[in-house]
């Protein structure tokens, strides 16, 4: 430190050897009254620089903890099925034998996930037909007033609860599916058409934005060369989009797959391998939300829910890491 | 089929699809308000719930629904505000900025049933907390702060740089600058984004169902000691609100007028949802044109 100390002091003595500014007489002072130590401190602005850059980090911090404690709570006890209760991981992931009260060897979740993944394919696979013609319309056809309009009544869909879709769907699709279809009215076709109205908002404004990516020069060129408005679209734009209309159906699945209530209300819960379209079934989500508070914690059959549990995050994961994946190729 | 019979041909295929969609969103809200509107009577919003008899109301749920949307905005705001700032304008391009905005994404795409059981397990078992508002209130933390931190760095990314510089210009450190300029200039975009999320929030139901509860206990009203147990300020009370009681009346009620109940609640849960929706960018709008000589583009 010494040394430090020195060398500040010669560069402050030749400072004031070498003063250019007349008017600021330094000739009073001596070299030894500049205090170095308060020099050499960091300014109040350095001070509030760092407790502001702490603070933010600390929220930061605490996502992270957050996040981190869910995979580990939920981990752990989704977990305690296959290391406690000593059930078969495979026995869990492909029998469709489920009455875990019965003992560890009805443990079999296979019909759930089936239906879970049947609902959302199949409600990714409606929605997005449909979400690529409300994106062209709202950025190659039209503009102005009638694009707000309806992108404000997308948002409009979004907000709305999805308890209430659970609502109409129980009093305005099983009904109607009972009509046309027979059978109770509760299954996978009302459960895929109420997951198709929530996921075709979050589909469409995805697919909006991959269109609004597509350089404009591209559409130009491809009309210069004499294409028509389909052909540029189908050949330029989708093209060029395909990526990220590609995560925007990933991420529509992640949340008709995640969705519970609403399912739950629709699907009828019978946990049997489904069938048909119209047979009562059940997902992960409608069987945890049903039975959660019907078990012990700490026994079998609530293990096997919080196993469940694990499922819909490690899926959700997946779906995290396909969007990545896919976001890194283009 | 030469191409320009195609160009029709497809042009004509995409109206369709949009017509049906145009069709289903009027029908769908339509039907809601339709349905609802007619039983949404000041008896229905005043009235307590009833548990067998027809012609309950939904006094405390609209209640609870609204205490537990201020106090998880109380909670996750300071958070989802750190945290937005530290992402707009301290984290650079390293990988540890990466894994935090990945790990963001991850939590806004975690199934809110998830979050709930997971706010179960923590705060109602290992806390000790019990099926309580307080409960319930941590758990759609989870939920909000994920959308609530990326709203706000939106809003505060909007921000144009030259504000940034003239503060520094003027000798002001990074933080006075983002303190004293950035954020009052943001604040239209960030109450947007508050309210947008609240929203979210007052609609959510499944991360409730097992962290808020799904019983209302007895409330009353002119008690203000947050700690008595009757107080409808007491946060350590179960308490169910609007989206709970309609998919808990559906799917365990026995009053008679479980359809009525329902579309009535629905209607509400929309109106405030529309209200939100509409009344976040006029806010915003109002809120920009007070605070800066600019117009809004």
């Amino acid at each position: 430190m010494g040394k430090k100390k020195q060398d500040l002091q010669k560069v402050v003595e030749k400072a004031i050897a070498q003063q250019k500014v007349p008017h600021v007489k330094f000739k009073g002072i001596d070299p030894q009254d500049i205090d170095i130590a308060r020099l050499t401190k960091p300014s109040k602005e350095t001070r509030q620089e760092r407790w502001g850059k702490g603070l933010t980090l600390l929220a930061i911090g605490l996502i992270g903890i957050l996040i981190v404690a869910i995979i580990g709570f939920v981990g752990l006890r989704g977990l305690a099925t296959f290391f406690a209760d000593r059930v078969n991981v495979f026995h869990f992931l492909f029998t469709t034998d489920w009455n875990p009260s019965a003992g560890k060897e009805h443990v079999g979740a296979a019909a759930m996930i089936v239906t879970s993944f049947a609902v959302t394919l199949l409600a990714a696979l409606l929605a997005t037909p449909f979400s690529i013609a409300v994106a062209l319309f709202m950025t190659e056809y039209e503009s102005g007033r009638k694009v707000r309009l309806l992108q404000s009544v997308m948002e409009l869909l979004v907000g709305i609860p999805s308890v209430v879709y659970g609502f109409l769907g129980l009093t305005v699709i099983v009904p109607a599916v009972r009509k046309i279809f027979g059978g109770t009215g509760f299954g996978i076709l009302t459960a895929t058409l109420i997951l198709f109205v929530m996921v075709l908002p979050t589909i469409t404004s995805l697919t909006v934005d991959a269109f609004k990516a597509v350089p404009k020069e591209l559409r130009k060129s491809s009309a210069a060369l004499g294409a028509t408005q389909w052909q540029t679209i189908f050949h330029v734009v989708l093209r060029a989009a395909r990526a990220r209309i590609m995560t925007a159906v990933i991420f529509g699945m992640a949340r008709a797959f995640g969705e519970a209530l609403a399912v739950q209300m629709a699907i009828g819960n019978a946990v049997l391998m489904p069938a048909n379209l119209v047979s009562p079934a059940a997902t992960l989500t409608s069987q945890l939300t049903s039975q959660m508070g019907n078990t012990v914690m700490g026994t079998l059959p609530n293990n096997a829910l919080w196993s469940l549990a694990l499922l819909l995050l490690v899926m959700s994961l997946v779906f995290n890491f396909l969007v990545h994946l896919i976001g890194k190729k283009s | 089929m030469n191409s320009k019979k195609t160009n029709r041909i497809a042009t004509g295929v995409i109206y369709f699809l949009v017509g049906i969609v145009i069709l289903l969103l009027v029908g769908i809200i339509g039907n809601i308000l339709i349905s609802g509107l007619p039983h949404l009577s000041w008896h229905f919003l005043t009235a307590t719930a009833s548990s067998f008899e027809a012609g309950g109301g939904v006094r405390d749920q609209l209640f609870n629904s609204l205490y537990l949307l201020l106090l998880t905005l109380l909670i996750s705001f300071p958070i989802a505000l750190g945290a937005a700032i530290y992402l707009a304008e301290y984290a650079g391009d390293t990988w540890l900025t990466q894994l935090i905005r990945t790990t963001i994404e991850i939590l806004s795409s975690l199934p809110s049933i998830v979050v709930g059981l997971f706010g179960y397990l923590l705060f109602v078992v290992q806390f000790g907390l019990g099926f309580s508002i307080i409960a319930g209130a941590l758990a759609l933390t989870f939920f909000n702060l994920p959308i609530l931190t990326s709203n706000i760095e939106e809003a505060i990314k909007g921000v144009p740089q030259t504000q940034r510089e003239a503060g520094w210009a003027l000798g002001l450190s990074n933080w006075k600058t983002i303190r004293g300029i950035v954020l009052p200039a943001a604040l239209p975009g960030i109450i947007t984004g508050v309210i947008l999320s609240a929203g979210r929030v007052f609609g959510e139901a499944a991360a409730l169902i097992y962290t808020a509860g799904q019983s209302g206990s007895t409330v009353d009203y002119s008690n203000w000691n947050p700690f008595s147990p009757t107080s409808f300020l007491n946060v350590m009370r179960p308490a169910e609100t609007l989206a709970v009681h309609i998919w808990k009346v559906n799917t365990e009620g026995i009053i008679p007028d479980v359809n009525l109940v329902s579309a009535a609640t629905s209607a509400l849960l929309v109106i405030v949802v529309i209200m939100f929706n509409f009344g976040a960018r006029a806010l915003g709008n109002w809120l920009y044109r007070r605070l800066t000589a600019a117009k809004i583009k």
